[in-house]
């Protein structure tokens, strides 16, 4: 390196925000900066090992695992499920060994992890306290983060596997073992991350996270989980993982209101007096939701931007970042991608004079009072949710859920009307050609597709080299111990030693506790008043229906195990409201089912909306199968992150049109829904 | 989607045969709503006349009672005992703009879909109290390809009456809650149910409670049966418990239907009251008032041996349309 960056803090990984040392042009002060992270990881985890260490050497100060969608709902990578999505959108971890080579030459001791893991968050904390021991490290020494929020994966992110009361229950084993035992893991992170990706305001994020941190504490307390005790120490090590959007001063605003909201609730309902305890810790990814594919340059600026709304106000400051890349919504981004996304932290953090500075806003009218009011109006909605009886309710009666599918349709048809500008996308829309993504497809990372291939030897071959009889006996132990109600992290610790795998563990709590499928939140959604346009489309929805002589049958649905159903959602909701009747098959489709449905339900046209990256495997089969089943008439489309060669080979394949985060105007995706199916049935 | 050319004739082979791309087809035909289609779609259904003999079985209540849940539970135990089942959906949330959500599939647990249940969803539409004509059409077709059917309508009130004409068994679910009887009673739903499931008995001595008052209910409402009481079962779909017994309840309510009187006449009164509904929407109760002014419309039904429903109505709808004035209600052609 040519010219080194100011010294970074000697130990970046204890308690940022609070260490303070000189600032280089000598005289203030300067805070040490928060954890610089990077969400990452894909293909193997030999190949995660090696993206790690290189992130490291360029100055990232944590570590963000991400894990494949099998990994995350509990399925081993030979699993049917799991087919297309090993390795896609991170990295597959199946049993001890891929743990350990994933953390190889990274002494867990000192590193800082934090993990978006939560359906199966139990079971990747089992291997990981199984890995530093392995490696020689003390669990009590150990440093991070398990998201284990599973109320939000009800309400967006999709990859829930159990029911809402045995969710609590792991969640609440997870926190009651850790504060004993590993006293510096933060074993939660709710996360209001999601609710903004999902259409969340900023009051609803709050108020939303808020009720289920509540949930969480209450179910903690009056379950006797932990002692009235040990209560404030869990309260201090609850973490919240937070969005910042683009409008960055209230978003600013809202991490003040969060931060006193937090420390109200704190003294009010749990009595805490330790005022450490009551801050509000919270790590921040920002808004991947105004990414734009057109012009994704821009990006680099808004992302910039939304890190500075999280990191302005030193009262309320992020204690760890991580930031997309900036072409996120053209594929699976690059390390060079990454890089630029860490340099941008770190040119906050070391060269501008952010971190010499107290608090900016301290006794600004205009902040203080945007404050108040967003932390009132959260107030109020967080009463309304705790009087339907909290979080859990809520999540049941889809309350929430038809909240947030409502703001999200509210700010679709903003953007399709003008009324919000989103630059590049519906104003100021003339741009040369990019030299950035000239490049095509080559501008995104492609995941090998014998990755997969070569993950299920790899597994094939750990599970020929462990003893099965100690695996059997581990699985006993397991099950023996949930059903006496103990708590599941020593078994699941001893499981991930006696070579135990992720499916293994799943199936057997998926034996005990059942599956579980969330409320869509979709049919009672309130319709929006149409547009002009809106009721051009209904009026050829009801033209077509006569010539058809049914009305418009659209099936709707995600195959594969992505839970990011608010696209799918939103199309759902416009296309009932364009007129059509919609079959919303949800999310967790195999393609069999989808054919199934499709045939069952005697629709005109299916919809498949696939984010995971594995559009290529299953997408086709998707259409192979119609035509097998004698549906090749009915026309497929198809919504997600698609680069330009996957939505070329898959029109080739036969699907009759691709839908990328470009196409934000839905009225027209009805309207070439319409083409598509009067062209289909032109002999009708 | 369909197969132009095929006869229907064809279909109907196909659909008394099980085959499930044959039935989707029929259940296209009969919902469609051109001239030329509702032809084939009528000789469809009189083809399969007297030969949909699957059991026909309703089940409704409020929303949120764990109706899609105990459905997934009974179909998913039908299948394992090697019983073929299909399941008609009503969806109430139709809009204005004609477009609705049929969400049901997705509330339907993984296990029926698993176990090959044939499932459809159909819009409620127009149609007060949540039941188009289509759905009666739908039922003959379906109960001509598997043994048991279930039609499933969200509803408290107006739905049950309409469901009734439909099934040979209609089954309530209940939530426990306390006090929801005088509601039951003003929405006259103790009338019609021929089994009571209290669902969610996980939720402790409630569901006890709402399960007596039902019982008590029922002696209020129905005053003049004959001492045979509808069973009120207790019992948990997301548990699986109390499946077997609902089971059974439906079971023995077949059985009793067949060993009397009272099976064929409810499904003789079922048909004349499919067939009274669909003319009182079509031309109102004045024109309905015309037809049977020349002669009882039992009568009028009868002088069409062998033929659908449909076939019916349509026939008897063109008298009304064409006015005529004579008692000539023999005129088969």
């Amino acid at each position: 390196m040519s010219s080194s960056p100011p010294k970074p803090p000697a130990q970046p990984t204890t308690a940022p925000n609070d260490a303070t040392g000189p600032a280089p042009g000598g005289g203030a002060r300067r805070e040490s900066p928060w954890l610089f992270r990077t969400y990452s990881g894909h293909s193997s985890a030999r190949a995660s090992n090696a993206l790690y260490r290189s992130n490291l050497a360029k100055g990232q100060t944590g570590l963000s695992v991400a894990f494949d969608l099998p990994t995350q709902t509990g399925y081993d990578s030979d699993h049917p499920l799991a087919r297309g999505e090993v390795g896609k959108v991170g990295v597959p971890i199946c049993h001890i060994d891929d743990m350990a080579l994933l953390f190889e030459d990274i002494p867990l001791e000192q590193m800082n992890t934090s993990m978006t893991i939560n359906a199966t968050a139990a079971w990747l904390l089992a291997l990981y306290v199984a890995t530093a021991e392995r490696q020689g490290g003390a669990p009590a020494k150990l440093r991070g983060t398990t998201q284990n929020d599973i109320i939000k994966e009800y309400l967006s992110r999709g990859t829930f596997v159990f029911p809402p009361e045995a969710s609590m229950r792991l969640t609440s084993e997870i926190v009651a073992y850790t504060v004993e035992h590993v006293p510096h893991w933060n074993p939660i992170n709710i996360c209001s991350y999601h609710l903004q990706e999902a259409g969340a305001t900023p009051v609803q994020e709050i108020a939303f996270s808020m009720a289920n941190a509540i949930s969480l504490l209450d179910h903690l307390r009056d379950s006797g989980a932990v002692s009235e005790r040990d209560l404030a120490k869990v309260f201090g090590r609850i973490s919240f993982f937070l969005n910042a959007g683009i409008r960055f001063v209230e978003e600013m605003c809202k991490c003040r209101a969060m931060t006193t909201l937090w420390e109200q609730i704190g003294r009010e309902r749990y009595g805490i007096r330790d005022e450490k305890a009551l801050r509000l810790r919270y790590g921040v990814q920002v808004n991947s939701l105004g990414l734009t594919e057109a012009q994704p340059e821009n990006n680099i600026v808004r992302i910039a931007l939304e890190a500075l709304g999280v990191t302005l106000s030193q009262r309320a400051r992020a204690r760890s970042l991580q930031l997309p890349a900036w072409n996120e919504a053209l594929g699976l981004p690059r390390p060079w991608d990454q890089q630029l996304s860490l340099r941008t932290q770190q040119i906050l953090a070391y060269e501008t004079d952010l971190l010499e500075y107290d608090d900016l806003f301290d006794g600004s009218r205009v902040v203080e009072e945007k404050t108040r009011a967003l932390g009132l109006a959260a107030r109020e909605e967080l009463e309304r949710v705790l009087a339907m009886g909290g979080a859990v309710a809520a999540v049941e009666n889809a309350y929430m859920k038809q909240r947030l599918v409502e703001s999200h349709t509210a700010r679709l048809r903003a953007i399709e009307s003008g009324e919000l500008t989103v630059v590049g996308v519906n104003a100021y829309r003339e741009s040369v050609e990019s030299p950035l993504v000239q490049a095509g497809s080559s501008a995104i990372l492609k995941v090998d597709a014998s990755a997969e291939r070569a993950q299920i030897e790899s597994l094939q071959a750990f599970r020929n080299r462990r003893s099965s009889a100690a695996v059997t006996a581990a699985l006993r132990q397991l099950e023996d111990a949930i059903q006496a109600g103990k708590n599941i992290m020593p078994p699941s610790i001893e499981a991930a030693k006696a070579g135990v795998t992720t499916g293994e563990w799943t199936t057997v709590l998926r034996r005990v506790f059942g599956e579980y499928r969330a409320p869509t939140g979709v049919a009672a959604s309130a319709s929006v008043q149409p547009s002009a346009e809106d009721a051009r489309v209904r009026e050829r929805v009801d033209v077509l229906s006569k010539r058809l002589g049914r009305r418009l049958k659209l099936l709707v649905g995600k195959p594969g195990l992505d839970g990011h159903s608010n696209g799918a959602e939103q199309i759902a909701v416009k296309a009932r409201d364009a007129g059509m009747e919609v079959v919303y098959d949800g999310i967790r489709l195999t393609p069999e089912e989808i054919v199934q449905s499709a045939r069952d339900e005697g629709v005109h046209v299916v919809g498949l909306s696939i984010l995971s990256g594995s559009h290529g495997v299953l997408v086709v089969d998707v259409v192979e199968r119609m035509r097998a089943a004698g549906l090749g008439d009915v026309p497929v489309v198809v919504g997600g992150i698609i680069p330009p060669d996957d939505a070329l080979a898959l029109e080739k394949a036969g699907v009759r049109r691709v839908y990328t985060p470009k196409d934000f105007d839905l009225a027209r995706i009805m309207n070439e829904i319409v083409d598509v199916v009067a062209e289909a049935n032109a002999a009708a | 989607m369909s197969t132009p050319g095929q006869s229907p004739l064809a279909l109907a082979e196909r659909v008394r045969a099980g085959d499930r791309s044959g039935v989707a087809q029929a259940l296209n035909l009969v919902d469609d709503g051109r001239a030329a289609r509702r032809a084939e779609a009528l000789d469809l259904l009189d083809a399969l006349e007297g030969e949909a003999t699957g059991r026909r079985i309703g089940i409704t209540g409020a929303p949120g009672a764990g109706k899609s849940t105990l459905l997934d539970a009974l179909a998913t135990r039908l299948c394992s005992l090697g019983r073929s089942v299909a399941i008609l959906a009503i969806d109430p949330s139709s809009r204005k703009s004609g477009g609705a959500l049929l969400g049901d599939r997705f509330r339907m647990g993984a296990s029926a879909r698993d176990s090959g249940v044939f499932f459809r969803s159909l819009a409620a539409r127009d149609q007060l109290g949540g039941l188009s004509e289509v759905t009666g059409a739908s039922l003959d077709v379906l109960a001509a390809a598997f043994d048991t059917v279930f039609v499933e309508t969200v509803g408290v009130g107006q739905s049950e009456a309409g469901i009734v004409d439909l099934v040979e068994t209609l089954v309530f679910v209940a939530q426990p809650a306390a006090g929801d009887l005088v509601q039951f009673m003003k929405a006259g739903i103790l009338e019609w149910p021929d089994v009571f499931f209290v669902n969610k008995s996980d939720l402790s001595e409630l569901a006890g409670r709402t399960a007596s008052e039902l019982r008590a209910g029922i002696e209020l409402g129905r005053p003049d049966a004959s001492g045979e009481r509808p069973p009120v079962l207790c019992g948990s779909a997301r548990d699986g418990i109390g499946i077997d017994a609902l089971i059974e309840a439906i079971d023995g309510h077949h059985a009793s239907l067949a060993r009397s009187e009272a099976g064929p006449r409810r499904r003789a009164a079922g048909r004349l009251a499919r067939i009274r509904t669909a003319l009182a929407i079509r031309y109102g109760t004045r024109g309905l008032a015309r037809l049977i002014a020349q002669a009882s419309l039992e009568r009028q039904v009868d002088a069409h041996p062998g033929r659908s429903v449909e076939r019916i109505i349509d026939r008897l709808s063109a008298r009304i349309e064409a006015g005529w004035a004579g008692t000539d209600a023999g005129a088969e052609t």
